[in-house]
């Protein structure tokens, strides 16, 4: 069985969910799909042991040798970003029982936990895959799933935010159809590792740096990188608050990982980085980014909303190690994926716990909440010190990587500017700690019980996962290195 | 002029798509955004499907005595691509009768006012 | 085209806006067949001018007829157009020129699709052969976007069980479909040929256009019908949709048992040839099974939409009855 692990990472989920219409009952739903997902887990676990031994994984679906069938690769990169995936989906759905109960009703909780599965299948579909096609059909499965999570919202701001998420993702997936037709008609092929030998004889072409440009256009508005990224606050703020923690940890990461995926394995360094000004490009729309997202996150009264604003930020930080186009740059990168996944999980997951039990997520609501919920809160202040990049904290160590790599490209006023926007965070962080532990509760409004069990476990699974990775950085850094080591071998 | 002779037909494909994609961000009324997804997606699908296309050949169907076929693999793909197409127009559609329901009008401006409406006192928010 | 494109933007009644949307989809699909996309213009016309205008017709007669005037940021849109526009005619000066037999995509993957599928897979209809089985992984995708679709639709419209009503909605029903008796009749004729003509595109899709996909949409098409003519009350008599919803999972199921089976006897997922002891046997059975997962699905799933569809119009018209 174990030759074909890489198909079961995706098939499992994804043969749940029509399974879950069978099972009907909510709960038991609940347990089969949580089942689906850890076992997926566990195979992302094994594919990654298997890659860091014995080197990248070939699967060819269907018998059919690539490029004429469709090929499943495995490498560092994607076995990494399939653990986090896995990995977070799975510790999420621990405490979606109890938090759904309470926002979405009865008969379309089964509805829900379909659209999860085929969502996470969806992810763990684009990044497995070999074959450029086939990330586009995956891609439409994880955003129409998307599109229904964020609509079952009970506000009805999530109606039109999820429209809006809609109309964006569908035309950035066309731009990326586009993209894909255009090295197609130019190479005859659609399987990557094909497309990067035979891209070279057509890369100067315009017809090539015009797909290229479309590639990364609509992978940009999946990304939310900014000026792209207007659909993403509201439709994090008004989902069911699950789907958010779900979706702030990981959905960014798959886009991203296509722009890492296309850029240096398909198109090439030399080609990516010379024919085109992309680095300066991405420079640029990073720190914008970073410090126009941040200062607009100061200024927001709904939590879910400063947390998405920070998340528009942090994909600036992953862009910027991008635009160093250096080995430890995309070392940084991808450790900022990792290491930004555990923050925002745990912060939107103790989101979840105060959803729960207050009801809202406006700052003012947290009002003497750090008596009323000491462990949520504390998981807050946790999370909110590793968002800022404390030692001793996950953000710490991607924020360092991000400062080296940039020192060892001669930039010093970039590490400058990287902890300025360090500075920002503090503010953010520090509004909703000042609400929840300095302001008394407001009077007349009923004191509240800290969260059950059941979302604090996953809640502190998560917070401390921060602190681990944040202080053992072996395994993360390990992978993430000899991920990044290995896209410039392959590429140069 | 055979540049022209030979490129004509992608160029007409372009103007389509060129209008769909006007449709989708000038205008506010939402079904009409979704019209024009339609269009811009379908102009897509003739792009594959003119890649496909070789001249003098036949739809690749096997018959006995003919060699010339059309490319069937962007075929396959646009396939595809329709169905994705349709799945989206459904949801889309889907949302746009909540959308009806929850705010009784169906514009993009007047949606957003409505929004705006609501967190009136510390508005920050905008596109 | 370009006329009814253009049409579309100007022309402010949502009502024949869809309906040139409709005539749209039916002239690309003639542009199809001119190309030799067969497959491609089968599924356009029952998709695009077909189940896609009916949707929309729904949804229009739910939400209104007119639109607003004031066609914001006409100017930024514009411009954002011309530069995207611009960079794809800037793209095409370096393509291979248009039915060129020498272009890259004729002579690198797509000719073992042509000359040598007939012996790998022994299926007339090439597109069948590609889509099924060398990349029958994208289909069993297709396939789940569409059961997604089901899904994610489901969960926005579906609406609690609200047997007070039903009354109203009977009363609703009946006062639409006194009126057209002749049509019920003929439309009653019709069906039963309707479903037989989705069985033979289903099971001819290896030799002419034609497959699950296709059926599929037919099909559902002979149900909407009955639906449409008889009302949702009595089409909820003949399927009911905890049924419909069964089947829905059990076409993605299906397919997906397929890939299984072909892993457990040895080959990798959604290897037919392993399927039986002769390869092309193998792979015919393989073809014959996920298409029909595919007809399935696509046949519930779309059948699903159009109950939600109008069962949320029904909805709101009790509603309105009842705050009268």
């Amino acid at each position: 069985m174990l030759v074909h692990l890489p198909i079961l990472q995706v098939i499992v989920p994804l043969i749940a969910a029509p399974a879950c219409l069978i099972l009907r009952r909510p709960k038991l739903v609940w347990l089969f799909a949580l089942f689906a997902s850890s076992l997926a887990f566990i195979i992302s676990i094994l594919l990654l042991q298997q890659v860091m031994t014995a080197g990248t994984i070939s699967y060819e679906l269907g018998g059919w040798s690539p490029p004429w069938g469709i090929e499943y690769r495995i490498d560092k990169l994607n076995a990494f970003i399939a653990l986090i995936i896995s990995g977070i989906s799975t510790v999420v759905l621990l405490a979606a029982q109890t938090s759904i109960e309470k926002e979405i009703p009865k008969d379309k909780q089964p509805l829900f936990y379909i659209l999860y599965l085929l969502s996470l299948s969806g992810m763990l579909g684009i990044v497995t895959t070999g074959d450029a096609f086939n990330v586009f059909v995956f891609l439409e499965i994880s955003s129409l799933s998307a599109y229904s999570l964020i609509a079952l919202g009970k506000d009805r701001r999530a109606l039109w935010a999820s429209f809006q998420y809609l109309i964006m993702g569908t035309i950035g997936a066309t731009f990326i159809l586009i993209g894909i037709g255009l090295m197609y008609q130019m190479t005859g092929t659609l399987n990557m590792a094909d497309l990067a030998v035979r891209l070279p004889e057509v890369a100067e072409t315009r017809t090539i740096t015009t797909a290229y440009v479309f590639f990364i256009v609509g992978v940009c508005l999946k990304l939310a990188l900014f000026p792209l990224h207007f659909w993403l606050p509201n439709a994090y703020a008004y989902a069911p608050s699950i789907v958010t923690a779900f979706f702030a940890a990981t959905s960014t990461k798959v886009a991203a990982y296509l722009l890492i995926r296309f850029t240096f394995s398909i198109f090439g360094i030399s080609f990516s980085f010379t024919t085109l000004p992309i680095e300066t490009m991405f420079l640029v729309m990073g720190l914008l980014g970073i410090f126009i997202a941040s200062t607009v996150a100061i200024y927001q009264d709904n939590i879910k909303h400063v947390f998405a604003y920070s998340s528009v930020a942090q994909v600036g930080y992953m862009i910027v190690g991008f635009s160093l186009s250096t080995p430890a740059g995309l070392t940084a990168m991808l450790l900022h994926m990792f290491n930004h996944a555990l923050m925002k999980g745990a912060l939107f997951m103790a989101l979840v716990a105060i959803m729960y039990r207050v009801g809202s997520s406006k700052i003012n609501d947290l009002q003497g909440l750090g008596r009323q919920m000491p462990l949520t809160v504390a998981a807050i202040v946790v999370g909110g010190l590793s968002l800022i990049g404390v030692p001793l904290t996950v953000g710490f160590v991607s924020k360092w990587y991000l400062v080296v790599a940039a020192i060892e490209k001669g930039w010093w006023w970039l590490a400058g500017l990287v902890l300025l926007g360090s500075l920002l965070a503090v503010i953010y962080v520090w509004r909703i700690v000042e609400t929840a532990y300095f302001k008394a509760p407001i009077l007349g409004q009923q004191p509240v019980k800290e969260a059950p069990m059941a979302i604090l476990v996953p809640v502190w699974l998560l917070v401390s996962a921060n602190v681990y990775f944040g202080i053992d950085t072996r395994f993360s850094v390990e992978i993430a290195a000899s991920a990044a080591k290995s896209l410039f071998g392959v590429a140069q | 002029m055979t540049m022209i002779l030979g490129l004509y037909n992608y160029w007409v494909v372009i103007v389509l798509m060129m209008i769909g994609f006007y449709i989708i961000i000038a205008h506010g009324h939402l079904i009409k955004k979704i019209i024009g997804l339609n269009i811009f997606q379908t102009s897509v699908f003739i792009f594959y499907i003119s890649v496909g296309k070789v001249e003098g050949a036949t739809a690749p169907i096997w018959q006995e005595g003919i060699i010339l076929y059309s490319n069937p693999l962007p075929h396959v793909l646009i396939l595809t691509a329709i169905v994705v197409g349709i799945a989206t127009t459904a949801l889309g559609l889907a949302l746009i009768i909540r959308i009806k329901e929850a705010y009784g009008v169906i514009d993009e401006d007047e949606i957003q006012a409505m929004d705006n409406q609501a967190m009136v006192n510390q508005d920050k928010e905008h596109q | 085209m370009v006329g009814i494109a253009l049409a579309v933007n100007q022309i402010k009644d949502m009502f024949a806006v869809v309906m040139l949307a409709g005539i749209y989809g039916l002239v690309s699909a003639s542009f199809f067949v001119a190309m030799d996309a067969v497959d491609v213009a089968f599924t356009e016309a029952s998709v695009g001018a077909g189940i896609s205008t009916l949707l929309m017709l729904t949804t229009v007669a739910m939400t209104g007829r007119t639109e607003h005037e004031a066609s914001h940021k006409p100017l930024l849109a514009l411009i954002l157009v011309a530069i995207t526009g611009g960079l794809l005619i800037y793209g095409t000066f370096d393509m291979p020129y248009f039915g060129s037999a020498d272009a890259a995509v004729h002579n690198h993957v797509a000719p073992r699709y042509i000359y040598d599928s007939m012996k790998e897979i022994g299926v007339p209809n090439m597109v069948t052969s590609v889509l099924a089985s060398y990349r029958g992984f994208d289909t069993f995708g297709e396939v789940t976007v569409i059961f997604t679709a089901g899904i994610g639709v489901l969960a926005l419209l579906s609406v609690a069980q609200r047997p007070k009503d039903d009354a109203a909605i009977e009363a609703i029903n009946d006062s639409m479909h006194e009126k057209h008796l002749i049509l019920r009749v003929a439309i009653k004729t019709m069906i039963p040929f309707i479903l037989l003509y989705a069985f033979y595109v289903q099971f001819h899709g290896d030799y002419g256009p034609g497959g699950g996909f296709q059926a599929g949409v037919i099909f559902a098409a002979a149900i909407i019908m009955y639906a449409m003519l008889f009302g949702l009350s009595a089409a909820r008599r003949v399927i009911t949709q905890p049924f419909v919803q069964l089947l829905s999972a059990l076409g993605v199921l299906l397919y997906g048992s397929v890939g299984v089976v072909s892993m457990i006897n040895g080959g990798s997922f959604l290897d037919y040839s392993v399927l039986a002891a002769d390869p092309i046997a193998g792979q015919h059975l393989g073809i014959l099974i996920i298409e029909l997962g595919v007809g399935l699905t696509v046949a519930s799933v779309m059948i699903i939409i159009f109950f939600s569809f109008s069962a949320r119009r029904e909805y709101q018209q009790a509603n309105k009855g009842a705050s009268l």
